[in-house]
């Protein structure tokens, strides 16, 4: 049944024959494991296509959906974890399977005539594939893709007369947008792939018109390509496979940062792996020497690369290719090397990328929150979340006189003896209400001993009145301290300012008698005579937002304000970021489980 | 005659196709609105949001924006670097964050690598670049081919302060203007 079809089949195309020349191909000297590079290539690439033309058929190309759409592969849709870490790992794989094919071509001496084009085209398609991977990692529009890519396209700007125009024409115009990503997209996934496979197609005719290169001596008796070498081959595509896999699964699937943002630093911008030698090599090139380092020694490697051939004809050339091509790869990881490690030792980097971890789990926590992602794209979710935006407008605003736990609430350690005002961790908290109102701790640098008021009448109210309370004191004390921090209506008090709502009652009672606040601070009536902030509604959010706008207010700390700056009043502070800012410090923003914590 | 016909009639097919697909891609040359939204007038901030010890600080410009189809109203374009001077004719300078070197955002830090100075100056993440608060270039060893570029800055309406915001070429010795 079967064969009169495959007869009919080959009748019109002839196909036996095709698989015949395929499959018989001679293998001096047998099969061999140092053969199996471009076979493992050829593979890497046949998952590339296929897992690429998947992740395509999900990928949007715009500002505003790219991140969003490689979100929803990544989180939400079937297995597209799976297929982007297989794209992403097998990408990785493939440079290392270049340098190894490449090794074996130079050692074995393959590259030499008659064989000069079949080595051309090699080395063009290694350069096709780092373009590959220098437009797919963009893609994401991540912040880490967005920086690093901005970074090459005005390398390219580098290049002498054109080099303007040229990456007008690679980034679709001036600056990164919508059209960034569809040109690279369609170079990506359309012209590059195009160019390789007609590249591949021309290598591997010119590879069997040659035939293989063998190792001299032959161990053993030539032997067909079938099925010796197909079995060898396909060991060590598996390998690759369960290497890739492995990864894939380390990491479930690939990283995704948070979505790009020409507005906001990204200080832990680096290139891929790969590339981190040439990104180590610009840095010493200063000033107009760039250019050398940007293009002029990377096209003369290349040309050199290209020249193998030639210079392997001479005596000695053979090995002064391999001598230079390894001395190329050891400077490469020497390079790569000093990377790494003046990464790992820089404060301000490795800060850098706790602050992007930082973003882009809490993306993917408010992409999945009911909100959703808007219209306009994820990057609002982050401007508009007191977590994200809360740290980085206290460190830029308020850290130069607060702390926030001890830091600038970005995680860099300040000097404690220039704290000049309180610490604002857990702010209108019972425990942070609690040390004010300890005579050990109101005036030490966590409250007000960085202050004017350090000497001041709340200082001296809590050092006279409240030291070496009564048991009966302590009790009222207590109380008080949960009256006015109820007022604040912290979230995360919300279940013990219920339990106690009894003893609150009690509280602002007695804070309005034997404890006497309303000497000096109005609380939740009018009073012209209050000297002290209000303590009405005193750390809940208009409260808060109240007191960032005009410290300086009668409400607040009025003549006597010290230092700080009405921010809302002398514009230093819109009002988007002034809200932020309160929310932050109250600890009020979206948790899954609803529980936010300062 | 038959041959010179297939030849100029291959020419034909040939072109119309790509010359008008090579004029499309080619579109980001021949417009200068393309993302062009450099030269535009700002005001960033008030006179009183500037230390008076000369610390920089750092402000989003917000403008509007185009990319491509897509045209946002007061989005962030970029952001500055402003400082008060002693020098009363001109007592706030600007400077646009983006190294000239390869693009990234410079920081303001309290204190620049020994090598640089040990100044207070600007860093970037990036190469390493050093800058002056000045925005000259700080380090001998510094990547960028030129200081930070300076914007054109003015007090108006006695404390408000307006920025003339621009970008301009990475890589090069000259300040470039992008999309002039």
């Amino acid at each position: 049944m079967i064969k009169p079809l495959l007869d009919w089949l080959d009748h019109r195309t002839g196909y036996r024959k095709i698989a015949h020349e395929a499959l018989y191909e001679n293998v001096p000297g047998g099969a061999r494991w140092r053969y199996v590079w471009g076979s493992t290539l050829t593979f890497a690439l046949v998952i590339q296509v296929i897992t690429g033309v998947f992740l395509w058929l999900s990928y949007s190309a715009s500002s505003q959906t790219a991140w969003e759409s490689v979100y929803y592969i990544e989180d939400e849709m079937t297995l597209g974890w799976l297929v982007r870490g297989l794209h992403h790992f097998t990408a990785q794989a493939m440079i290392v399977l270049l340098v190894l094919h490449l090794m074996q071509v130079l050692i074995d001496g393959a590259y030499k005539a008659p064989r000069e084009l079949n080595f051309w085209t090699g080395l063009i398609l290694l350069l096709l594939v780092l373009a590959l991977s220098l437009t797919g990692y963009l893609l994401p529009w991540d912040q880490k893709g967005y920086w690093a890519s901005r970074v090459v396209t005005n390398l390219v700007g580098v290049v002498p007369f054109i080099g303007d125009g040229l990456r007008r024409l690679v980034v679709g115009g001036n600056d990164f947008g919508n059209l960034t990503l569809t040109r690279f997209l369609a170079i990506h996934a359309g012209v590059l792939p195009g160019l390789i496979f007609l590249l591949i197609t021309g290598h591997i005719y010119l590879f069997r018109r040659h035939g293989i290169t063998p190792k001299q001596p032959l161990k053993k008796r030539d032997a067909a390509f079938w099925p010796d070498q197909v079995l060898m081959d396909s060991v060590a595509c598996l390998a690759v496979l369960a290497a890739v896999l492995f990864f894939v699964l380390r990491f479930h699937g690939a990283e995704l940062g948070a979505p790009a943002d020409a507005s906001t630093p990204f200080p832990a911008a680096r290139p891929e792996w790969y590339y981190l030698p040439l990104y180590q090599f610009l840095k010493y090139f200063p000033g107009t020497t760039e250019i050398w380092g940007a293009i002029i020694i990377p096209v003369l490697v290349l040309v050199f690369l290209f020249a193998m051939p030639f210079i392997g004809r001479w005596k000695l050339g053979h090995r002064f290719n391999i001598g230079f091509v390894c001395a190329l790869l050891a400077g490469g990881v020497l390079l790569g090397y000093l990377a790494v490690n003046e990464d790992q030792h820089n404060e301000r980097y490795q800060l850098a990328v706790v602050q992007s971890n930082r973003d882009a789990e809490r993306v993917q926590v408010l992409a999945q929150s009911p909100k959703g992602i808007p219209p306009e794209g994820a990057v609002t979710l982050l401007a508009d979340d007191p977590f994200t935006q809360g740290p980085r407008l206290f460190a830029q605003n308020c850290a130069s006189c607060h702390r926030y736990g001890g830091s600038d609430a970005l995680g860099a350690k300040l000097d404690a003896t220039k704290e000049s005002a309180s610490d604002l961790k857990g702010f209108a908290s019972r425990e942070w209400l609690t040390g004010l109102l300890n005579p050990a701790t109101v005036d030490s640098l966590h409250y007000f001993g960085g202050t004017k008021f350090k000497d001041g009448d709340m200082v001296d109210f809590v050092k006279k009145k409240l030291a070496d309370p009564s048991p009966e004191k302590k009790m009222q004390m207590d109380k008080v301290i949960a009256a006015v921090s109820a007022e604040a209506g912290l979230p995360a008090q919300r279940s013990a300012d219920q339990r106690d709502a009894d003893l609150i009652v009690e509280g602002r009672q007695l804070l309005r008698t034997q404890i006497s606040c309303t000497d000096c601070h109005q609380f939740q009536q009018p009073d012209s005579t209050a000297i002290a902030p209000d303590l009405t509604s005193y750390g809940s959010r208009d409260w808060l937002v109240a007191f960032l706008n005009d410290p300086a207010h009668t409400r607040f700390y009025g003549k006597d304000n010290d230092h700080m700056p009405s921010f809302g009043k002398q514009g230093r502070l819109n009002a988007h970021d002034i809200g932020l800012l309160a929310d932050w410090l109250r600890g009020d923003w979206y948790e899954p489980d609803g529980n936010a914590k300062p | 005659m038959k041959k010179a016909c297939c030849v100029a009639i291959g020419g034909v097919l040939g072109a119309v196709p790509v010359a008008s697909g090579v004029a499309l891609y080619l579109d980001p040359l021949l417009r200068n609105s393309s993302g062009n939204f450099n030269g535009v007038k700002v005001r960033v901030t008030t006179l009183e949001a500037l230390p008076e010890d000369g610390v920089p600080r750092r402000f989003p410009i917000l403008a509007s924006r185009v990319d491509a189809w897509t045209k946002t109203a007061e989005s962030p374009i970029g952001a500055v670097y402003l400082l008060r001077t002693k020098d009363a004719q001109k007592p706030v300078k600007a400077y646009n964050v983006i190294c000239p070197h390869a693009g990234c955002f410079v920081d303001y830090v309290p204190a620049l690598p020994e090598a640089a100075s040990g100044q207070p100056g600007y860093f970037c993440p990036c190469h390493n670049s050093t800058f002056k608060l000045d925005g000259s270039i700080a380090g001998q060893s510094s990547p960028a081919p030129r200081g930070l570029d300076e914007l054109e800055c003015s007090i108006e309406n006695s404390n408000e302060v307006w920025v003339q915001f621009q970008n301009f070429q990475a890589g090069t010795a000259d300040k470039v203007p992008l999309g002039a």
